[in-house]
């Protein structure tokens, strides 16, 4: 089972990787507890690492060796945390270019917890209006709370109209991992989906997948 | 086995003086670019085909036809002839007419195309660019084989009893390679007709090639061509030389660090980690094309770009003298160690007459 948080925080130490970290631990608490379980394997790509990689993914269009294996962590893992800034009224920059070198479909029925930060809590509907929007289009399965932690939120507790961020992170978590842990296996899920052939090579241990020529033909038949 | 060039055909300024050559002179270049090719002893020069500057070549087969005449040995193809938004009726017509003029000595490679108005421009939509490839090409295929065709499609208008005029140069359909860098559609479709695959293997890491000529070469044994080993495979590369390495690297560096497609992105050494880009001496050249054979096992062609970004013609023709003096013999010698026997070299017309003449009699 492997938990993957992504955090787009540009100072060190980060509020935003503070909160990536406070909502994997509190997700790989809540699969751990459920019992037989396999052990949750947790790892958090910072994006401020990959500034330069992903840039030239762009300029390149692939990406490169450090940024790849970046890639392969989010899209093989079982659940998803998703963590940005809040910058001009949305995600940042980086957090937004890190998602476009993704495959569109590579995403595809993942559990997403999607959180944020900023300097004030008026922002916090830019979870609401640009980061659920984002994780919908790649067809990811994001779960209903989404955790957004302003300036204030570090030093206070709940009220009486909402929750702390201690109550809102255990909550989102706990809504990731019910997600997670009901989830059947994806490898399964995907080969059964299509009709394709496999081509496997050993050495490097790659596959390709590919639907047979006959069926590609026929579909075009008029 | 083959070794040649090819040619994006792009206008670029040239960072090291500022100027940019005109049209005229870039589409000169790429004649003497090719008749060099030929002097220096290599056997194989081909085009692109673009629609929008600041690229030259839109009519592939006007330059070929040119360069035949002023070439003996040559073999003349395409990198890549757009089966997308070109008809294919057109192909069929001028590749044959091409065919004639230069007695043979044609063959050419099909590509998608990757600019997004080029599609509208031509009437098409991108979004049918896999679906485009195999109804085009299955006519296209048919065009050539059949002299009088009946056909109805998707994408184009129907046919009823039509010749495409003239028929292949002895009854024989130039040999067509597949070009893909993403799809393993393209690599599929190649297998099933037992044409060739090539792969650009330019831009992207090998591993990306490696899964996709794996497939092709699969699927080629699957459809009954013979082996997984007989599968006819191609390959891109892209090398810049002088003597002394670390020459080789002073003069290249602005030309890589503004190119159009990667400049302004990673350093130049990162790029060589990353692709098969080389900058060197001949002997690291040689070194690292002798490599392809390990990760994408014997193959049949292997062509070098060598004309881009902006570099003089003097220095490209510099280029093409290394090359065809002391990188290409080397490679031929190499490549042909243990080789296996069953391992074919790329169909040529001669060898395509043949091997139709042997079926006719058996």
């Amino acid at each position: 089972m492997k938990l993957v948080a992504v955090s787009a925080g540009l100072s060190e130490p980060s509020s935003t990787r503070l909160l990536a970290d406070r909502l994997l631990e509190a997700a790989r608490r809540h699969l751990e507890a459920d019992g037989d379980r396999h052990p949750v394997e947790v790892r958090v790509v910072e994006l401020r690492d990959l500034a330069v990689d992903i840039a030239n993914a762009f300029v390149t269009g692939f990406p490169g060796a450090r940024l790849r294996a970046a890639i392969e962590a989010v899209t093989e893992a079982d659940g998803l945390i998703a963590v940005t800034p809040v910058f001009t009224a949305s995600y940042s920059g980086l957090f937004k270019s890190f998602f476009d070198v993704v495959e569109p479909d590579a995403l595809a029925g993942k559990p997403v917890l999607i959180a944020a930060t900023g300097g004030t809590a008026r922002h916090s509907l830019a979870l609401e209006h640009a980061m659920r929007p984002l994780f919908a289009y790649l067809r990811a399965v994001v779960v209903p709370t989404a955790v957004y932690a302003a300036s204030e939120d570090w030093g206070g507790g709940g009220d009486a109209f909402t929750d702390g961020l201690g109550e809102r992170i255990g909550r989102a978590a706990g809504e990731l991992a019910a997600l997670v842990s009901g989830r059947p296996r994806q490898a399964a899920e995907k080969d059964a989906e299509k009709d394709v052939v496999k081509a496997v090579e050993k050495a490097a241990g790659q596959v390709e997948e590919v639907v047979p020529f006959e069926q590609q033909l026929a579909a075009l038949r008029p | 086995m083959q070794f040649g060039v090819f040619s994006v055909g792009d206008v670029t300024m040239d960072p090291t003086t500022g100027r940019t050559p005109t049209e005229h002179e870039r589409i000169k270049a790429m004649v003497t670019i090719a008749q060099k090719a030929e002097e220096v002893g290599l056997d194989v020069f081909a085009t692109g085909e673009h629609h929008n500057p600041p690229f030259v070549p839109s009519s592939p087969t006007t330059m070929l036809g040119y360069i035949a005449a002023r070439t003996e040995r040559l073999v003349l193809s395409t990198a890549t002839t757009l089966i997308t938004t070109n008809d294919p009726v057109k192909i069929a017509e001028d590749f044959a007419m091409l065919q004639h003029l230069a007695d043979g000595r044609v063959d050419l490679m099909l590509g998608r195309g990757n600019t997004g108005p080029v599609y509208p421009w031509f009437g098409q939509d991108i979004r049918q660019g896999i679906p485009l490839a195999i109804e085009n090409y299955a006519l296209l295929h048919k065009l050539w084989r059949e002299d009088v065709v009946d056909w109805e499609g998707r994408f184009r208008t129907p046919l009823q009893g039509f010749t495409s005029t003239p028929r292949p140069l002895d009854g024989v359909p130039p040999f067509v390679w597949h070009g893909s860098i993403r799809s393993p559609e393209i690599a599929e479709q190649a297998a099933y007709y037992g044409d060739g695959f090539f792969a650009n293997n330019i831009f992207w890491p090998k591993e990306h090639f490696i899964r996709l000529i794996t497939l092709y070469r699969q699927r080629y044994a699957h459809y009954g061509h013979g082996t997984p080993e007989q599968a006819i495979v191609g390959l891109g590369g892209q090398v810049f030389m002088r003597k002394n390495s670390q020459d080789a690297v002073r003069e290249f560096r602005p030309y890589f660090d503004n190119a159009p497609v990667y400049g302004h992105g990673p350093s130049l050494e990162d790029f060589m980690d990353e692709t098969p880009l080389t900058v060197g001496s001949p002997q690291q050249v040689i070194d690292r094309t002798l490599t392809f054979r390990e990760h994408f096992g014997d193959y049949q062609r292997q062509l070098f770009l060598m004309d881009h970004a902006g570099l003089p013609l003097k220095t490209v023709l510099e280029q093409l003298d290394i090359l065809g003096e002391e990188v290409v013999p080397v490679l031929r010698r190499e490549f042909a160690k243990d080789r296996p026997a069953q391992v074919p070299d790329a169909p040529t017309h001669a060898s395509l007459t043949a091997a139709a003449q042997t079926s006719a009699t058996v």
